[in-house]
């Protein structure tokens, strides 16, 4: 079907054409969020669960960042008897699945569940319903791990939960099975939420946003959501294995009986390699979008900075072994990977020679967005370069269990993640919040973290090298290891006080910050068009594009999307790959049923950790909730039907 | 006033089917999660593999009478399936409420099949690391059955009751979808529980 851009009759340039004004109110009352307390836990407002996503998941960074500190202190001098060594296992076991399953990936979706319907230019993310359920669940996942943490029942074998340590006979009690479940939980959160982003991305992009033009962070995000579907499945079955052997005396990792605790290894790491990239891609995304707007001009190699993203996801899965090297791998294999592990290099290298290459070729603008970036790259170079030094199998052989490893992945994770989010939280606070963040305090925020975290960590290099291993609770004086120690707790702290200054700048830009407009950045992608924040329906009129940069390759009279209903919660569907319109396609409406359905499945889960009886009785409370959530209401029936009314699907068959 | 370009798409129909559609996207991640856990799962069986001499350890091979009788039963459920769901993209409801019986007619006869596979494959779960897979095979591939049936359930009973609306029809066709997945899905996992014992 051909659908010719013509003059239309909607009159009005600005946004006081009292036809606007009209289709406005119709919308605002559309799309509301529902009233009360049951509302509250109805709403599928892809920006209101983002919002509780990004809040959650901060705040699971903040327990995770005190775990951390905790451990400092203990570690501060030697044979210190602040923590025993029971309540330190269990303490760097949470902190590592804290940052892992409850903030890193969590965060980086969440970031993309707010953002991407809008720079997409759509109404609402795909399945909104399921996007509520992917945030209770995974709520309801970390506040099971620190209930059971309370009561002295947290998980205490380190995030990668190995077998045998964790089977049955070494670990009795529930320790582990909350760390398999809290898997359960975070996995089948991050599964449907990319599922969820995959279809926003493939088929909600507005008109002529082609898939050469779609923004190189929506790019990330798709590329993440892909692996996610082969990633996670992968440690969920593991973790569903590990529970079996503790629960049911399957002998999956039981070698008296035929199995084998490396399977475990290779089950955990073929997730665990790729989750690293799940963290990293879109943090490159952000700075993707953060260089050109504070350079000025467009982002140098959209072409080979989208393939560099894609080798590295494919590249990401064929790393996985050089975490075993010090296992009875073939030495064969031990050669491929090591290749493979420094193959990644180069995407990688590729992408931070294409940001260089943007600030070179602009006029950079230092604001604490780019700040963060650039230390972004400073770190995350060191932490990259470690990384080929490990990928070799001699040098792995050496450092392996040691606080050089620990340096090097905290490189990678807090310089290629966190240090990307913190610019991303400055970048978009104005458009979340409609106000900006304070410029004097983010430099305070940037110096503090950026100061802070490399003392803390470029110590460990050296612990490493010296000796130390990782997960002790405590060493013995003599070492050589006391005063790198030390030195590292007092970088902790002003780490620590980095991500204080930038509570409090929040804390006060949120009542007295600089009001921020729709386009504070003059950046341009189309989450900058609307308003700052943007109301519940995103856009008055669905946008169209005419270019990779949105805003900037807007022409004057860039035609908008009309004709869809406003009185229901419409919104447009196009094709895959060039964005042409193809249907209307009516969202479902606010539902309790999600949260229900999130309510009994955490049953089900906690459960089954006590008696496999649990699934099946369980089971019946979530058919329930799932029939609940399918069955159509009168409202979202009569809806449909007024939708349908206008065309059917054969007459347009007919027609052409 | 000047007048504001625009492209119209109030004539554009309210939904569509196929990858046309948002829940086929949706159907096909699921697809994608589920049929690598089906993979994980393989791949584990055949590293297990590697580490014993005698395959299975120490038990009776599995009986192929059960698991082949339901492969066939399995695979003829396609027909129904595949009626019904050109018949909803032709939005025949008639022939689909007729055919979506039928294919719960086949669901119930394979899933009381599936009920005798265990059995035949002559261990339990707790005999060894063979036992755990295939058991861990067999069943999570029933728990696609039972889900599956659930749902063809749920979605007869609405085609039968209302309220109706063509959108009901992607629904139906996307249903028949992952039918074909949970059949297709079947085939090498039959080949490694009942072939792979007497082949290697």
């Amino acid at each position: 079907m051909s659908l010719e851009t013509r003059v239309a009759t909607t009159d009005g340039r600005g946004e006081t054409a009292p036809r606007d004004q009209s289709e406005r109110e119709t919308l605002e009352k559309t799309w509301q969020e529902p009233p009360g307390i049951v509302g509250w836990f109805s709403n599928v407002n892809h920006k209101s669960i983002g919002r509780r996503f990004i809040v959650t998941a901060f705040v699971f960074f903040l327990l995770g960042g005190i775990l951390a500190i905790l451990m400092r202190v203990q570690l501060a001098r030697p044979e210190n008897r602040f923590l025993g060594p029971d309540l330190y296992d269990q303490i760097f076991t949470i902190h590592g699945s804290t940052m892992m399953f409850l903030f890193a990936v969590p965060v980086m979706e969440a970031m993309a569940i707010y953002l991407i319907p809008l720079m997409v230019g759509t109404r609402n993310i795909a399945f909104p319903r399921l996007n509520a359920f992917g945030y209770w669940i995974y709520l309801f996942g970390g506040l099971f791990l620190y209930a059971f943490f309370l009561f002295n029942v947290g998980p205490d074998n380190g995030w990668f939960s190995y077998v045998p340590l964790a089977g049955p006979e070494y670990s009795p009690g529930k320790r582990a099975d909350v760390w398999a479940q809290l898997i359960t939980f975070t996995e089948v959160s991050a599964l449907v939420v990319a599922v969820e982003l995959i279809a926003t991305i493939f088929k909600m992009r507005a008109p002529g946003m082609s898939l050469n033009r779609i923004p190189i962070y929506v790019w990330s995000i798709v590329v993440t959501s892909f692996m996610i579907l082969f990633a996670m499945p992968t440690v969920a079955t593991a973790s569903a294995c590990l529970i079996l052997d503790r629960l049911v005396s399957t002998h999956f990792f039981n070698p008296a009986e035929g199995g084998d605790p490396l399977l475990w290894q290779h089950l955990f790491w073929f997730f665990g390699h790729p989750e690293v990239y799940i963290i990293f891609i879109p943090a490159t995304g952000f700075v993707s979008s953060i260089i050109p707007v504070f350079s000025r001009r467009p982002v140098f190699g959209y072409v080979p900075l989208v393939l560099s993203l894609v080798s590295t996801a494919f590249i990401g899965f064929g790393l996985w072994v050089h975490h075993m090297f010090a296992t009875d791998v073939p030495q064969l294999g031990q050669n491929f990977f090591t290749a493979a592990s420094m193959m990644i290099a180069i995407p990688n290298g590729m992408q931070i020679f294409c940001w260089i290459a943007t600030l070179w070729g602009g006029r950079p603008v230092f604001k604490t967005p780019l700040l963060f970036v650039l230390g972004f790259v400073f770190v995350f170079v060191i932490g990259g370069l470690t990384g080929v030094m490990l990928a070799s199998v001699p040098l792995d052989l050496q450092a392996h269990d040691t606080y050089f490893v620990v340096a090097h992945f905290h490189y990678v994770l807090i310089g290629g993640a966190v240090f990307p989010l913190f610019g991303a939280f400055y970048y978009w606070f104005p458009k979340i919040t409609g106000r900006l963040l304070g410029e004097r305090l983010g430099k305070w925020n940037f110096w503090l973290m950026f100061a802070g975290f490399n003392l803390t960590f470029f110590p460990m290099h050296q612990l490493g090298l010296k000796g130390m291993p990782r997960r002790v609770y405590t060493y013995l004086p003599g070492t050589g290891w006391e005063n790198l120690n030390l030195l590292a707790t007092a970088g902790g702290v002003v780490l620590t006080l980095g991500v204080l200054v930038f509570m409090i700048n929040v804390f006060i830009s949120l009542r007295r910050g600089e009001p921020a407009g729709d386009n504070p950045w003059n950046a341009d992608t189309l989450e900058w068009a609307t308003n700052s924040p943007p109301p519940n329906y995103n856009f008055l009129h669905v946008p169209t594009v005419a270019g990779r940069n949105a805003l900037w390759d807007k022409a004057e009279d860039q035609p908008v999307v009309t004709g869809l209903r406003g009185d229901i919660r419409e919104t447009l569907v196009t094709y895959v790959l060039d964005a042409e319109p193809d249907h209307r396609e009516k969202l479902p409406n606010p539902s309790i049923w999600p949260f229900l359905t999130a309510v009994t499945t955490t049953a089900l889960f906690v459960g089954s950790m006590f008696t496999p009886w649990a699934v099946p009785i369980g089971a019946v409370p979530v058919f329930v909730a799932l029939v609940g959530w399918f069955w159509p209401t009168k409202k979202g029936h009569e809806e449909q039907l007024s939708a349908e009314k206008q065309i059917k699907p054969s007459e347009v068959e007919a027609q052409s | 006033v000047k007048d504001r370009p625009n492209i119209d798409v109030s004539n554009l129909p309210a939904y569509g089917f196929g990858h046309r559609s948002l829940i086929w996207w949706g159907m096909l991640g699921i697809i994608v999660i589920e049929g690598t856990v089906f993979a994980v799962l393989i791949a584990s069986y055949f590293y297990l593999r590697i580490y014993v001499r005698d395959w299975p350890p120490s038990t009776p091979p599995p009986n192929l009478i059960y698991g082949s009788v339901n492969t066939l039963v399995l695979l003829a459920s396609l027909v129904p399936n595949y009626i019904y769901k050109k018949a909803a993209e032709r939005e025949d409801l008639r022939k689909v409420r007729i055919w979506l019986v039928v294919s719960i007619a086949f669901a119930i006869a394979f899933i009381v099949i599936r009920v005798f596979e265990f059995p035949a494959l002559n261990c339990n779960w707790d005999s060894n690391a063979y036992g755990s897979i295939v058991w861990t095979l067999l069943g999570t591939h029933s728990t696609h059955l039972v889900t599956d049936f659930l749902d063809t359930v749920v979605l007869t009973v609405l085609m039968f009751t209302g309220p109706l609306e063509g959108k009901r029809f992607v629904d139906v066709s996307e249903n028949a979808f992952y039918w074909y997945f949970v059949v297709l899905a079947w085939i090498p996992i039959y080949v490694v529980i009942y072939l792979v014992p007497y082949l290697i």
